[in-house]
C-alpha cells in the first residue's frame, strides 16, 4: 500500500457520462473511480506516480437535473468538405447552422464526496522521488488549494471545488442504507496498450453511503 | 507575442438583462433557462464562450494568430485541412490526407504536436478554451484533444427570476394562403424583467504553458471581450444586458495561493434590504471581502 490521503471535493453539478448514453447524456448515480483520478491528477500528478482510489464516501443525496443545449457534431460529412473544397458551385462556407445539434444532458446536482485514495510508484519515477516527497507536496497544494488546473465533475462546466478532508469520522447522506446496488459503473480506461484503450468496469455497491473500490472485481 | 501567463487566475463576472432573453431554453420553447429547483436563472458556460468568440472575431477580424476555429458558417474540416497545408500536405481527397498523415507520423514523430501547435498559434479561441481536433485522430495522430487554459462555469443569477410572455402581433404574413385569411399574425417572446447573473472562471497557467501557449496579450483580449461581450450582441431578444463588473483574482504562483472557492465565497452580492422586485443594478451592493483573501493574491475589479 502506497500512501493515502481523503480529499473533500464538491460542487453544484456533475456529470459522469454513461458511456452507453453518451449522446444525449446521462450521468451515473455517482463519481467514477476514473473522475475522481482525474480531480486528483488535476491537484498533482507526476509520470512517477499513479493514483489509486480506495473509497468513494456519497455525502449528498443523489439528485437530477437535465440541462438542453445546443451543440456542434463533433465531424462532418467528409464527402461534403471534400466537395466543397473541389466544387466550383458548392460554396466553400457551410453553414455550421446545420452542424449543430441539441442535445439534453441529464446531471447530478449538488454533490459531494470524499475520495479516499493512495498512490503507488511507477517505474518512471527519478531516483531522486520518493513517496514522502509526492505525499509532502500533495499534501502542501490540498492545504492550500494549489492545483495545476481546476478540477472538474466529469466535463470542464462543472468545476469541482477541493480541501483535504480533516474530519474523524465522514457523514454520508445513505449513512442508514445498508446496501445500494448502483449497477454496473465505468471503472477507469485500461492504458496498457495505447493503441488499444479498453473500458473496464466494475459492479458498484454503496454500503452506508461508501463504494469502497478495493479488491473490487473488474470487469472487461 | 507576449510571454505565457505565469500565474493561476480566477474570475466573477457579473452581468444583468433586462427586459429581455439571456439565453432561451430549446427544453422549454426557448424560454429562459431557469434552476428547477431553486427558480434561480441559468446561463450556460458554452453561451458566454460563444459570446467572447463573437466579440473577438469582430474585434481582430481574422487577424493573424486571432482566427476563430468555431465559427458560424465555416465548417471544421475546412480550419484543420489549414493545418495540414501548413505541414506540406496539399492533397485534398480524404484518404490520401489520411495516407499521407501517417506517412508523415512515421518519418516524424512530432508532427502531431507540430499540427496542435500551429492550430494553437492561429487560433485564439483554442488557445483559450481548446478543441476537439478529432479529424487527426482517423490517422492515429493524436493532435486529438486540446485544453485550454480558461475553464467556465454555469451563470446563475443571485434571486430568483420570472420569466414573462409577451405576445406581439406583425402586419407582414407569410404566406399568400394565409394572407387571405387574415390580417396580422402573432408571435411571442420571452423576457426576464430583471436579473443578475454571476459566472465563475478559472484560468489555469500550467495549461497555458505546456498546452496552449496562451499568453499575456491574451488574457488582457479576454477581460476585454468578457467586459464587452454583450456590446457587440444586441439583438430583438437579448434586450438590455451589459457586464456590470469583472472582478478578477490573480494569483501570486502559476499553482495559485488559495483555494478557489475561498475567492469566490469573498464576492458578496445582496440585493438591497428595501428592494422586494430588483429591477436594476443599483438594486444590488457587490461587496468584495479583502479580508477573506490572502494578501498575496491581487484583486482587480474591472467595469
Amino acid at each position: 500500500m502506497g500512501v493515502g490521503v481523503k480529499v473533500n471535493v464538491w460542487g453544484d453539478y456533475a456529470l459522469f457520462s454513461r458511456p452507453e448514453l453518451k449522446v444525449e447524456r446521462y450521468s451515473y448515480d455517482i463519481i467514477t473511480p476514473s473522475a475522481a483520478r482525474g480531480i486528483l491528477e488535476a491537484i498533482y500528478w507526476h509520470p512517477g506516480m499513479r493514483w489509486i482510489i480506495d473509497k468513494i464516501y456519497v455525502k449528498n443525496p443523489i439528485q437530477f437535473t437535465s440541462v438542453r443545449r445546443n451543440e456542434v457534431k463533433s465531424k462532418i460529412l467528409a464527402s461534403n468538405v471534400l466537395q466543397a473544397y473541389n466544387g466550383a458551385d458548392k460554396p466553400l462556407y457551410i453553414s455550421t447552422k446545420e452542424d449543430i445539434v441539441q442535445r439534453a444532458s441529464q446531471l447530478l446536482c449538488n454533490v459531494s464526496y470524499t475520495i479516499e485514495a493512495h498512490f503507488e510508484m511507477t517505474e518512471k519515477a527519478n531516483t531522486s522521488d520518493n513517496p514522502g516527497k509526492f505525499k509532502d507536496i500533495i499534501m502542501r497544494r490540498l492545504r492550500k488549494g494549489e492545483c495545476f488546473h481546476a478540477p472538474y465533475f466529469g466535463c470542464r462546466e462543472f468545476p469541482a471545488n477541493f480541501a483535504l478532508c480533516e474530519e474523524e469520522e465522514i457523514h454520508t447522506a445513505y449513512d442508514v442504507v445498508a446496501e445500494k446496488d448502483l449497477g454496473i459503473v465505468l471503472f477507469d480506461m485500461d492504458y496498457s496498450d495505447p493503441e488499444n484503450i479498453k473500458p473496464m468496469f466494475f459492479r458498484a455497491v454503496m454500503r452506508q453511503g461508501v463504494v469502497d473500490l478495493r479488491d473490487c472485481e473488474v470487469l472487461r | 507575442m507576449s510571454e505565457v501567463i505565469k500565474n493561476r487566475y480566477e474570475f466573477v463576472v457579473l452581468f444583468d438583462v433586462e427586459n429581455g432573453n439571456p439565453n432561451g431554453d430549446p427544453d422549454a420553447g426557448n424560454m429562459p433557462r431557469v434552476d428547477p429547483e431553486s427558480g434561480l436563472g441559468l446561463v450556460t458556460d458554452v453561451c458566454l464562450k460563444r459570446k467572447i468568440r463573437n466579440y473577438v472575431e469582430t474585434v481582430k477580424e481574422d487577424a493573424q494568430g486571432y482566427k476563430i476555429y468555431i465559427k458560424e458558417d465555416i465548417p471544421l474540416n475546412r480550419s484543420d485541412r489549414e493545418a495540414c497545408a501548413d505541414m506540406g500536405i496539399t492533397e485534398t481527397d480524404d484518404k490520401k490526407v489520411t495516407e499521407e498523415l501517417k506517412k508523415l507520423k512515421k518519418n516524424d514523430p512530432g508532427v502531431d504536436l507540430k499540427l496542435k501547435d500551429y492550430m494553437c498559434r492561429n487560433f485564439y479561441d483554442i488557445r483559450t478554451f481548446g478543441a476537439v481536433m478529432t479529424t487527426f485522430v482517423k490517422a492515429s495522430l493524436n493532435c486529438g484533444q486540446v485544453r485550454g487554459p480558461v475553464q467556465i462555469g454555469f451563470a446563475r443569477s443571485i434571486d430568483p427570476i420570472i420569466s414573462q410572455e409577451v405576445t406581439i402581433t406583425r402586419v407582414a404574413i407569410t404566406t399568400e394562403k394565409d394572407a387571405e385569411n387574415k390580417n396580422t399574425e402573432m408571435g411571442r417572446k420571452t423576457i426576464v424583467p430583471y436579473g443578475l447573473y454571476r459566472a465563475e472562471g478559472y484560468i489555469s497557467a500550467n495549461l497555458a504553458r505546456k498546452i496552449t501557449g496562451f499568453s499575456e496579450d491574451d488574457l488582457e483580449l479576454l477581460w476585454e471581450a468578457i467586459l464587452n461581450m454583450f456590446e457587440v450582441d444586441h439583438s430583438a431578444a437579448r434586450g438590455n444586458m451589459a457586464v456590470r463588473e469583472l472582478i478578477v483574482f490573480k494569483h501570486s504562483k502559476e499553482l495559485g495561493d488559495c483555494p478557489a472557492y475561498k475567492l469566490f465565497d469573498a464576492v458578496e452580492v445582496k440585493k438591497n434590504e428595501d428592494v422586494e422586485y430588483p429591477r436594476k443594478y443599483q438594486d444590488y451592493t457587490v461587496t468584495v471581502h479583502e479580508e477573506q483573501i490572502p494578501d498575496s493574491v491581487e484583486v482587480r475589479r474591472m467595469n
